[in-house]
Protein backbone atom coordinates (compact mmCIF):
# COMPACT_ATOMS: atom_id res chain seq x y z
CA UNK A 1 0.00 0.00 0.00
CA UNK A 2 1.32 3.39 -0.81
CA UNK A 3 0.34 6.07 1.60
CA UNK A 4 2.02 8.30 4.13
CA UNK A 5 2.90 6.66 7.42
CA UNK A 6 2.58 8.69 10.58
CA UNK A 7 4.08 8.48 14.05
CA UNK A 8 4.32 5.13 15.91
CA UNK A 9 0.95 4.09 17.39
CA UNK A 10 1.74 0.62 18.66
CA UNK A 11 5.17 0.14 20.17
CA UNK A 12 5.95 -3.30 21.53
CA UNK A 13 9.21 -3.53 23.40
CA UNK A 14 10.76 -6.88 24.36
CA UNK A 15 7.61 -8.51 25.66
CA UNK A 16 7.51 -12.00 27.06
CA UNK A 17 4.52 -14.20 27.79
CA UNK A 18 4.63 -17.38 29.81
CA UNK A 19 1.92 -19.85 30.66
CA UNK A 20 3.63 -21.52 33.60
CA UNK A 21 6.87 -22.96 32.28
CA UNK A 22 5.77 -22.58 28.67
CA UNK A 23 7.17 -19.51 26.94
CA UNK A 24 4.67 -18.39 24.31
CA UNK A 25 6.18 -15.05 23.38
CA UNK A 26 9.85 -14.35 23.75
CA UNK A 27 11.60 -11.02 23.37
CA UNK A 28 9.20 -9.61 20.82
CA UNK A 29 9.56 -6.03 19.68
CA UNK A 30 7.73 -4.33 16.88
CA UNK A 31 6.48 -0.90 15.95
CA UNK A 32 3.39 -0.03 13.94
CA UNK A 33 3.00 3.49 12.61
CA UNK A 34 -0.22 5.34 12.05
CA UNK A 35 -1.79 4.26 8.78
CA UNK A 36 0.45 1.23 8.50
CA UNK A 37 -0.83 -2.25 7.74
CA UNK A 38 1.22 -4.99 9.35
CA UNK A 39 0.78 -8.71 8.77
CA UNK A 40 1.98 -11.36 11.16
CA UNK A 41 2.44 -14.78 9.63
CA UNK A 42 3.83 -18.04 10.90
CA UNK A 43 2.97 -21.64 11.68
CA UNK A 44 0.22 -22.61 14.12
CA UNK A 45 1.21 -22.29 17.74
CA UNK A 46 3.89 -19.72 17.01
CA UNK A 47 2.24 -17.18 19.30
CA UNK A 48 0.67 -14.94 16.65
CA UNK A 49 -2.78 -14.77 18.22
CA UNK A 50 -1.37 -14.37 21.71
CA UNK A 51 0.69 -11.42 20.47
CA UNK A 52 -2.39 -9.83 18.94
CA UNK A 53 -4.50 -10.38 22.05
CA UNK A 54 -1.76 -8.93 24.23
CA UNK A 55 -2.10 -5.61 22.39
CA UNK A 56 -5.60 -5.02 23.75
CA UNK A 57 -4.92 -6.69 27.10
CA UNK A 58 -7.09 -9.76 26.50
CA UNK A 59 -3.91 -11.65 27.38
CA UNK A 60 -1.65 -10.06 30.00
CA UNK A 61 2.07 -10.23 29.21
CA UNK A 62 4.67 -11.34 31.74
CA UNK A 63 7.41 -8.87 30.84
CA UNK A 64 8.14 -5.90 28.63
CA UNK A 65 6.12 -2.94 27.44
CA UNK A 66 3.28 -2.44 24.97
CA UNK A 67 2.33 1.15 24.23
CA UNK A 68 -0.83 1.90 22.28
CA UNK A 69 -1.15 5.56 21.38
CA UNK A 70 0.65 6.48 24.59
CA UNK A 71 -1.18 4.01 26.88
CA UNK A 72 1.03 1.46 28.60
CA UNK A 73 -0.79 -1.87 28.41
CA UNK A 74 1.45 -3.84 30.76
CA UNK A 75 0.40 -1.84 33.79
CA UNK A 76 -1.68 -3.14 36.71
CA UNK A 77 -3.56 0.19 36.82
CA UNK A 78 -4.35 0.08 33.11
CA UNK A 79 -7.57 1.89 32.16
CA UNK A 80 -8.98 -0.96 30.07
CA UNK A 81 -11.84 1.08 28.69
CA UNK A 82 -9.49 3.79 27.42
CA UNK A 83 -7.35 1.12 25.76
CA UNK A 84 -10.26 -0.71 24.19
CA UNK A 85 -11.71 2.46 22.73
CA UNK A 86 -8.47 2.73 20.78
CA UNK A 87 -8.13 -0.91 19.78
CA UNK A 88 -10.73 -2.85 17.81
CA UNK A 89 -10.38 -6.59 17.36
CA UNK A 90 -12.05 -8.99 14.95
CA UNK A 91 -11.95 -12.68 15.80
CA UNK A 92 -11.69 -15.83 13.73
CA UNK A 93 -15.12 -17.03 14.89
CA UNK A 94 -16.80 -13.58 14.52
CA UNK A 95 -18.23 -13.80 18.08
CA UNK A 96 -21.23 -11.64 17.32
CA UNK A 97 -23.95 -11.29 19.95
CA UNK A 98 -26.44 -13.88 18.66
CA UNK A 99 -29.49 -12.37 20.39
CA UNK A 100 -29.19 -9.02 18.60
CA UNK A 101 -29.66 -8.11 14.95
CA UNK A 102 -26.77 -7.05 12.74
CA UNK A 103 -27.60 -3.37 13.28
CA UNK A 104 -27.96 -3.80 17.04
CA UNK A 105 -24.63 -5.62 17.20
CA UNK A 106 -22.98 -2.56 15.69
CA UNK A 107 -24.90 -0.18 17.97
CA UNK A 108 -24.48 -1.95 21.29
CA UNK A 109 -20.99 -0.88 22.36
CA UNK A 110 -21.37 2.83 21.50
CA UNK A 111 -24.68 2.85 23.40
CA UNK A 112 -23.66 0.79 26.42
CA UNK A 113 -19.99 1.62 26.75
CA UNK A 114 -19.64 5.11 25.30
CA UNK A 115 -23.21 6.17 26.29
CA UNK A 116 -23.68 7.99 23.01
CA UNK A 117 -27.04 9.28 21.76
CA UNK A 118 -29.16 6.57 20.19
CA UNK A 119 -30.07 8.52 17.05
CA UNK A 120 -26.42 9.34 16.29
CA UNK A 121 -25.33 5.78 17.00
CA UNK A 122 -28.00 4.35 14.73
CA UNK A 123 -27.12 6.63 11.87
CA UNK A 124 -23.44 5.79 12.18
CA UNK A 125 -24.14 2.06 12.49
CA UNK A 126 -26.18 2.17 9.29
CA UNK A 127 -23.33 3.92 7.51
CA UNK A 128 -20.88 1.28 8.75
CA UNK A 129 -23.13 -1.56 7.59
CA UNK A 130 -23.36 0.15 4.21
CA UNK A 131 -19.59 0.34 4.16
CA UNK A 132 -19.29 -3.43 4.58
CA UNK A 133 -22.15 -3.87 2.04
CA UNK A 134 -24.71 -5.27 4.43
CA UNK A 135 -27.37 -2.55 4.54
CA UNK A 136 -30.09 -4.96 3.48
CA UNK A 137 -29.18 -7.34 6.34
CA UNK A 138 -29.45 -4.83 9.17
CA UNK A 139 -32.46 -6.52 10.81
CA UNK A 140 -31.14 -10.05 10.37
CA UNK A 141 -29.85 -12.09 13.31
CA UNK A 142 -26.27 -13.43 13.18
CA UNK A 143 -27.52 -17.02 13.05
CA UNK A 144 -29.16 -16.30 9.71
CA UNK A 145 -26.08 -14.72 8.14
CA UNK A 146 -23.29 -16.52 6.31
CA UNK A 147 -19.83 -16.62 7.87
CA UNK A 148 -18.56 -13.88 5.62
CA UNK A 149 -21.54 -11.67 6.39
CA UNK A 150 -21.12 -12.25 10.12
CA UNK A 151 -17.46 -11.38 9.86
CA UNK A 152 -18.27 -8.13 8.07
CA UNK A 153 -20.79 -7.25 10.78
CA UNK A 154 -18.02 -7.95 13.29
CA UNK A 155 -15.75 -5.52 11.43
CA UNK A 156 -18.48 -2.86 11.45
CA UNK A 157 -19.06 -3.52 15.15
CA UNK A 158 -15.40 -2.83 15.92
CA UNK A 159 -15.33 0.24 13.70
CA UNK A 160 -18.33 1.69 15.56
CA UNK A 161 -16.03 2.39 18.49
CA UNK A 162 -13.84 4.56 16.20
CA UNK A 163 -10.66 2.70 17.07
CA UNK A 164 -7.16 3.98 16.33
CA UNK A 165 -5.91 0.46 15.55
CA UNK A 166 -7.72 -2.57 14.19
CA UNK A 167 -6.57 -6.09 15.01
CA UNK A 168 -7.61 -9.01 12.81
CA UNK A 169 -7.09 -12.48 14.25
CA UNK A 170 -7.18 -14.97 11.36
CA UNK A 171 -10.49 -13.51 10.35
CA UNK A 172 -10.85 -15.55 7.16
CA UNK A 173 -9.63 -18.89 8.54
CA UNK A 174 -13.17 -20.20 9.10
CA UNK A 175 -14.54 -19.01 5.75
CA UNK A 176 -14.93 -20.66 2.37
CA UNK A 177 -13.04 -19.10 -0.56
CA UNK A 178 -16.12 -17.29 -1.85
CA UNK A 179 -17.09 -15.47 1.34
CA UNK A 180 -13.43 -14.97 2.20
CA UNK A 181 -13.20 -12.52 -0.69
CA UNK A 182 -15.93 -10.26 0.71
CA UNK A 183 -14.13 -9.99 4.03
CA UNK A 184 -10.72 -9.38 2.48
CA UNK A 185 -12.29 -6.72 0.31
CA UNK A 186 -13.59 -4.91 3.38
CA UNK A 187 -10.19 -5.08 5.08
CA UNK A 188 -8.39 -3.91 1.94
CA UNK A 189 -10.67 -0.88 1.81
CA UNK A 190 -9.99 -0.07 5.43
CA UNK A 191 -6.25 -0.29 4.92
CA UNK A 192 -6.48 1.88 1.82
CA UNK A 193 -8.35 4.51 3.83
CA UNK A 194 -5.39 4.69 6.18
CA UNK A 195 -6.68 2.66 9.12
CA UNK A 196 -3.84 1.24 11.15
CA UNK A 197 -4.21 -2.54 10.88
CA UNK A 198 -2.46 -5.50 12.40
CA UNK A 199 -3.43 -8.80 10.83
CA UNK A 200 -2.63 -12.33 11.81
CA UNK A 201 -3.27 -14.26 8.65
CA UNK A 202 -2.58 -17.34 6.58
CA UNK A 203 -3.54 -15.54 3.37
CA UNK A 204 -0.09 -15.02 1.90
CA UNK A 205 -1.33 -13.46 -1.30
CA UNK A 206 -3.45 -10.99 0.61
CA UNK A 207 -0.60 -10.22 3.02
CA UNK A 208 1.74 -9.57 0.09
CA UNK A 209 -0.76 -7.21 -1.46
CA UNK A 210 -2.06 -5.28 1.52
CA UNK A 211 0.79 -5.19 4.03
CA UNK A 212 3.34 -2.45 4.43
CA UNK A 213 5.41 -4.74 6.60
CA UNK A 214 5.45 -8.46 7.30
CA UNK A 215 6.59 -10.25 10.44
CA UNK A 216 7.30 -13.96 10.49
CA UNK A 217 7.02 -15.59 13.90
CA UNK A 218 8.01 -19.06 14.96
CA UNK A 219 8.37 -20.56 18.42
CA UNK A 220 7.18 -17.34 20.05
CA UNK A 221 9.88 -15.21 18.42
CA UNK A 222 10.07 -12.92 15.44
CA UNK A 223 12.33 -14.78 13.05
CA UNK A 224 12.47 -12.05 10.45
CA UNK A 225 10.52 -9.12 9.07
CA UNK A 226 10.53 -6.71 6.19
CA UNK A 227 8.45 -5.10 3.46
CA UNK A 228 6.46 -7.71 1.51
CA UNK A 229 8.42 -7.44 -1.75
CA UNK A 230 11.69 -8.20 -0.04
CA UNK A 231 10.24 -10.66 2.43
CA UNK A 232 8.58 -12.96 -0.05
CA UNK A 233 11.37 -12.84 -2.61
CA UNK A 234 14.48 -12.97 -0.50
CA UNK A 235 13.74 -14.51 2.86
CA UNK A 236 17.05 -14.68 4.70
CA UNK A 237 16.29 -17.37 7.23
CA UNK A 238 16.12 -21.05 6.46
CA UNK A 239 13.03 -21.36 8.73
CA UNK A 240 11.18 -18.63 6.85
CA UNK A 241 12.01 -20.15 3.48
CA UNK A 242 10.82 -23.57 4.64
CA UNK A 243 7.54 -22.07 5.83
CA UNK A 244 6.99 -20.07 2.65
CA UNK A 245 7.77 -23.12 0.51
CA UNK A 246 5.05 -24.99 2.30
CA UNK A 247 2.31 -22.39 2.08
CA UNK A 248 2.94 -20.70 -1.24
CA UNK B 1 -74.79 -20.30 37.32
CA UNK B 2 -77.90 -21.18 39.29
CA UNK B 3 -78.53 -24.14 36.99
CA UNK B 4 -75.05 -25.48 37.65
CA UNK B 5 -75.48 -25.06 41.39
CA UNK B 6 -78.84 -26.84 41.23
CA UNK B 7 -77.37 -29.71 39.24
CA UNK B 8 -74.58 -30.21 41.81
CA UNK B 9 -77.17 -30.08 44.59
CA UNK B 10 -79.13 -32.80 42.79
CA UNK B 11 -75.90 -34.80 42.29
CA UNK B 12 -75.24 -34.64 46.04
CA UNK B 13 -78.77 -35.68 46.98
CA UNK B 14 -79.32 -38.34 44.34
CA UNK B 15 -75.87 -39.94 44.14
CA UNK B 16 -74.05 -38.76 47.25
CA UNK B 17 -71.34 -37.02 45.20
CA UNK B 18 -71.05 -33.85 47.21
CA UNK B 19 -69.10 -31.03 45.55
CA UNK B 20 -70.26 -28.51 48.12
CA UNK B 21 -68.15 -25.67 46.73
CA UNK B 22 -70.32 -25.72 43.61
CA UNK B 23 -73.54 -24.79 45.37
CA UNK B 24 -72.68 -23.62 48.89
CA UNK B 25 -71.67 -19.93 48.89
CA UNK B 26 -69.69 -20.22 52.13
CA UNK B 27 -67.65 -23.20 50.95
CA UNK B 28 -67.12 -21.62 47.55
CA UNK B 29 -65.77 -18.42 49.10
CA UNK B 30 -63.42 -20.43 51.27
CA UNK B 31 -62.20 -22.37 48.26
CA UNK B 32 -61.77 -19.29 46.04
CA UNK B 33 -59.90 -17.50 48.83
CA UNK B 34 -57.62 -20.53 49.01
CA UNK B 35 -57.16 -20.44 45.25
CA UNK B 36 -56.27 -16.76 45.22
CA UNK B 37 -53.87 -17.26 48.14
CA UNK B 38 -52.14 -20.07 46.25
CA UNK B 39 -51.89 -18.02 43.05
CA UNK B 40 -50.63 -14.98 44.93
CA UNK B 41 -48.14 -17.05 46.94
CA UNK B 42 -46.91 -18.71 43.74
CA UNK B 43 -46.44 -15.48 41.82
CA UNK B 44 -44.60 -13.74 44.67
CA UNK B 45 -42.36 -16.77 45.24
CA UNK B 46 -41.64 -17.15 41.50
CA UNK B 47 -40.53 -13.52 41.23
CA UNK B 48 -38.44 -13.63 44.41
CA UNK B 49 -36.88 -17.01 43.58
CA UNK B 50 -35.81 -15.75 40.15
CA UNK B 51 -34.28 -12.73 41.87
CA UNK B 52 -32.47 -14.99 44.37
CA UNK B 53 -31.26 -17.12 41.44
CA UNK B 54 -29.88 -14.14 39.49
CA UNK B 55 -28.10 -12.60 42.46
CA UNK B 56 -26.75 -15.98 43.61
CA UNK B 57 -25.50 -16.86 40.13
CA UNK B 58 -23.77 -13.49 39.97
CA UNK B 59 -22.04 -14.04 43.32
CA UNK B 60 -21.13 -17.55 42.28
CA UNK B 61 -18.92 -15.98 39.62
CA UNK B 62 -17.30 -13.62 42.15
CA UNK B 63 -13.54 -13.43 42.50
CA UNK B 64 -13.60 -13.85 46.29
CA UNK B 65 -13.48 -17.55 47.24
CA UNK B 66 -15.34 -16.66 50.46
CA UNK B 67 -18.32 -15.27 48.56
CA UNK B 68 -18.37 -18.32 46.29
CA UNK B 69 -18.23 -20.62 49.32
CA UNK B 70 -21.18 -18.78 50.89
CA UNK B 71 -23.28 -19.26 47.77
CA UNK B 72 -22.29 -22.94 47.60
CA UNK B 73 -23.26 -23.40 51.26
CA UNK B 74 -26.59 -21.68 50.66
CA UNK B 75 -27.35 -23.93 47.70
CA UNK B 76 -26.29 -27.04 49.61
CA UNK B 77 -28.46 -26.16 52.59
CA UNK B 78 -31.64 -25.58 50.61
CA UNK B 79 -31.09 -28.37 48.13
CA UNK B 80 -30.12 -31.04 50.62
CA UNK B 81 -32.91 -30.54 53.15
CA UNK B 82 -36.65 -31.18 52.76
CA UNK B 83 -38.68 -28.02 52.09
CA UNK B 84 -41.21 -28.94 54.80
CA UNK B 85 -38.40 -29.09 57.36
CA UNK B 86 -37.07 -25.75 56.09
CA UNK B 87 -40.50 -24.19 56.50
CA UNK B 88 -40.84 -25.57 60.03
CA UNK B 89 -37.34 -24.36 60.82
CA UNK B 90 -38.20 -20.83 59.75
CA UNK B 91 -41.64 -20.74 61.32
CA UNK B 92 -40.85 -22.39 64.64
CA UNK B 93 -37.11 -21.89 65.20
CA UNK B 94 -36.12 -18.69 63.43
CA UNK B 95 -39.36 -16.86 64.18
CA UNK B 96 -39.05 -17.59 67.90
CA UNK B 97 -35.57 -16.10 67.92
CA UNK B 98 -36.82 -12.81 66.44
CA UNK B 99 -38.29 -10.01 68.56
CA UNK B 100 -42.08 -9.55 68.77
CA UNK B 101 -43.66 -6.36 67.45
CA UNK B 102 -46.86 -4.52 68.39
CA UNK B 103 -49.57 -4.45 65.71
CA UNK B 104 -52.00 -1.51 65.15
CA UNK B 105 -54.42 -3.03 67.68
CA UNK B 106 -51.81 -3.09 70.43
CA UNK B 107 -51.28 -6.85 70.21
CA UNK B 108 -47.86 -8.49 70.46
CA UNK B 109 -47.32 -10.38 67.20
CA UNK B 110 -44.33 -12.06 65.53
CA UNK B 111 -42.20 -9.90 63.26
CA UNK B 112 -43.04 -12.12 60.29
CA UNK B 113 -46.36 -13.99 60.10
CA UNK B 114 -46.95 -17.46 58.67
CA UNK B 115 -47.59 -16.17 55.13
CA UNK B 116 -44.36 -14.18 55.34
CA UNK B 117 -42.41 -17.26 56.40
CA UNK B 118 -43.95 -19.33 53.64
CA UNK B 119 -42.86 -16.72 51.08
CA UNK B 120 -39.34 -16.47 52.49
CA UNK B 121 -38.92 -20.21 52.82
CA UNK B 122 -40.22 -21.18 49.36
CA UNK B 123 -38.41 -18.32 47.63
CA UNK B 124 -35.09 -19.38 49.12
CA UNK B 125 -35.77 -23.05 48.42
CA UNK B 126 -36.65 -22.51 44.76
CA UNK B 127 -34.02 -19.75 44.53
CA UNK B 128 -31.27 -22.21 45.47
CA UNK B 129 -32.28 -24.39 42.53
CA UNK B 130 -32.55 -21.34 40.30
CA UNK B 131 -28.95 -20.42 41.16
CA UNK B 132 -27.81 -23.78 39.80
CA UNK B 133 -30.07 -23.46 36.78
CA UNK B 134 -28.81 -19.97 35.92
CA UNK B 135 -25.24 -21.09 36.50
CA UNK B 136 -25.64 -23.85 33.94
CA UNK B 137 -27.00 -21.26 31.50
CA UNK B 138 -24.19 -18.81 32.19
CA UNK B 139 -21.57 -21.52 31.73
CA UNK B 140 -23.13 -22.43 28.40
CA UNK B 141 -22.49 -18.94 27.01
CA UNK B 142 -19.28 -19.28 24.96
CA UNK B 143 -16.33 -17.47 26.52
CA UNK B 144 -15.54 -16.13 23.05
CA UNK B 145 -18.79 -14.15 23.13
CA UNK B 146 -17.97 -12.54 26.47
CA UNK B 147 -14.42 -11.94 25.25
CA UNK B 148 -15.88 -9.98 22.35
CA UNK B 149 -17.85 -7.86 24.82
CA UNK B 150 -14.73 -7.36 26.91
CA UNK B 151 -12.76 -6.30 23.82
CA UNK B 152 -15.45 -3.70 23.08
CA UNK B 153 -14.89 -2.13 26.48
CA UNK B 154 -17.76 -3.72 28.39
CA UNK B 155 -17.23 -3.99 32.14
CA UNK B 156 -18.06 -7.27 33.84
CA UNK B 157 -21.47 -5.95 34.97
CA UNK B 158 -22.31 -4.57 31.52
CA UNK B 159 -21.33 -7.79 29.81
CA UNK B 160 -23.44 -9.73 32.34
CA UNK B 161 -26.50 -7.56 31.78
CA UNK B 162 -26.36 -7.08 28.01
CA UNK B 163 -24.73 -10.27 26.76
CA UNK B 164 -24.43 -13.11 29.26
CA UNK B 165 -27.86 -12.98 30.92
CA UNK B 166 -29.98 -12.62 27.78
CA UNK B 167 -28.24 -15.69 26.31
CA UNK B 168 -28.04 -17.70 29.53
CA UNK B 169 -31.70 -17.01 30.25
CA UNK B 170 -32.78 -18.44 26.92
CA UNK B 171 -30.62 -21.51 27.43
CA UNK B 172 -31.99 -22.29 30.88
CA UNK B 173 -35.65 -21.36 30.36
CA UNK B 174 -36.87 -25.00 30.06
CA UNK B 175 -35.08 -25.99 33.28
CA UNK B 176 -36.36 -22.86 34.99
CA UNK B 177 -39.91 -23.78 33.93
CA UNK B 178 -39.57 -27.19 35.57
CA UNK B 179 -38.38 -25.68 38.81
CA UNK B 180 -41.17 -23.10 38.89
CA UNK B 181 -43.75 -25.87 38.39
CA UNK B 182 -42.23 -27.60 41.40
CA UNK B 183 -42.38 -24.35 43.34
CA UNK B 184 -46.11 -23.95 42.68
CA UNK B 185 -46.73 -27.45 43.96
CA UNK B 186 -44.46 -26.88 46.96
CA UNK B 187 -46.70 -24.02 48.12
CA UNK B 188 -49.13 -26.67 49.45
CA UNK B 189 -46.63 -27.24 52.27
CA UNK B 190 -47.73 -23.88 53.69
CA UNK B 191 -50.75 -25.88 54.90
CA UNK B 192 -48.51 -27.13 57.70
CA UNK B 193 -48.20 -23.65 59.22
CA UNK B 194 -51.82 -22.66 58.68
CA UNK B 195 -51.53 -20.49 55.58
CA UNK B 196 -55.05 -20.53 54.06
CA UNK B 197 -54.00 -21.73 50.59
CA UNK B 198 -55.81 -24.25 48.41
CA UNK B 199 -55.00 -27.43 50.32
CA UNK B 200 -55.84 -25.75 53.62
CA UNK B 201 -59.15 -24.43 52.28
CA UNK B 202 -60.02 -27.82 50.82
CA UNK B 203 -59.21 -29.52 54.12
CA UNK B 204 -61.45 -27.07 55.95
CA UNK B 205 -64.27 -27.89 53.58
CA UNK B 206 -63.92 -31.66 53.74
CA UNK B 207 -63.55 -31.79 57.49
CA UNK B 208 -66.93 -30.04 57.85
CA UNK B 209 -68.83 -31.45 54.89
CA UNK B 210 -67.08 -34.83 54.99
CA UNK B 211 -66.56 -34.91 51.23
CA UNK B 212 -62.86 -35.85 51.22
CA UNK B 213 -63.03 -37.83 47.98
CA UNK B 214 -64.77 -35.08 46.02
CA UNK B 215 -62.53 -32.30 47.36
CA UNK B 216 -59.41 -34.35 46.58
CA UNK B 217 -60.51 -34.61 42.97
CA UNK B 218 -61.30 -30.87 42.87
CA UNK B 219 -57.90 -30.14 44.38
CA UNK B 220 -56.03 -32.27 41.84
CA UNK B 221 -57.91 -30.77 38.90
CA UNK B 222 -57.28 -27.26 40.20
CA UNK B 223 -53.53 -27.90 40.40
CA UNK B 224 -53.50 -29.44 36.94
CA UNK B 225 -55.08 -26.24 35.62
CA UNK B 226 -52.79 -23.88 37.58
CA UNK B 227 -49.65 -25.68 36.42
CA UNK B 228 -50.96 -25.89 32.85
CA UNK B 229 -51.39 -22.12 32.85
CA UNK B 230 -47.84 -21.65 34.17
CA UNK B 231 -46.40 -24.05 31.60
CA UNK B 232 -48.36 -22.23 28.89
CA UNK B 233 -46.92 -18.90 29.98
CA UNK B 234 -43.38 -20.34 30.06
CA UNK B 235 -43.75 -21.80 26.57
CA UNK B 236 -45.08 -18.52 25.25
CA UNK B 237 -42.13 -16.77 26.82
CA UNK B 238 -39.73 -19.26 25.24
CA UNK B 239 -41.26 -18.67 21.83
CA UNK B 240 -41.12 -14.91 22.32
CA UNK B 241 -37.42 -15.06 23.17
CA UNK B 242 -36.50 -17.44 20.37
CA UNK B 243 -33.77 -16.00 18.18
CA UNK B 244 -33.99 -16.66 14.45
CA UNK B 245 -31.15 -18.91 13.35
CA UNK B 246 -29.89 -19.54 16.87
CA UNK B 247 -30.40 -22.88 18.58
CA UNK B 248 -30.03 -22.52 22.29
Amino acid sequence: MTHELGEPVVVIDRIEKRFGALVVLKDISLTVRRGECVCIIGPSGSGKSTLLRAINALVPVSKGSIKVDGIEVNDPDLDKLALRRKVGIVFQQYNLFPHRTALENVMMAPLHVLKQQKADVEERAKRLLAKVRLSEKQDTYPGELSGGQQQRVAIARSLAMSPTVMLFDEVTAALDPETKKEVLFAIRELAAEGMTCILVTHEMGFAAEVADHIYFTDGGMIVEHGPPGEFFKNARHERTRAFLDQVL
Amino acid sequence: MQAIADWFKWLANAHGINVSIAYDAFDRTRFLTGLSTTVWLSVVCIVLSIFVGLVGAWFQGARSPLVRACVAAFVQFFRNTPPLVQLAFFYFAVSAALPMVTDPFGQKVPLVNNVGWAIISFSLFAGAFNIEIFRSGIEAVPSATTEAAEALGYTRVQSYVYVVLPLAFRICLPALGNNLVNLVKTTTLAYAIGVPELLYAAAQVWSEVLNVREMMVVLLITYIVIVAVLVGVMQRWERMLRIPGYNA
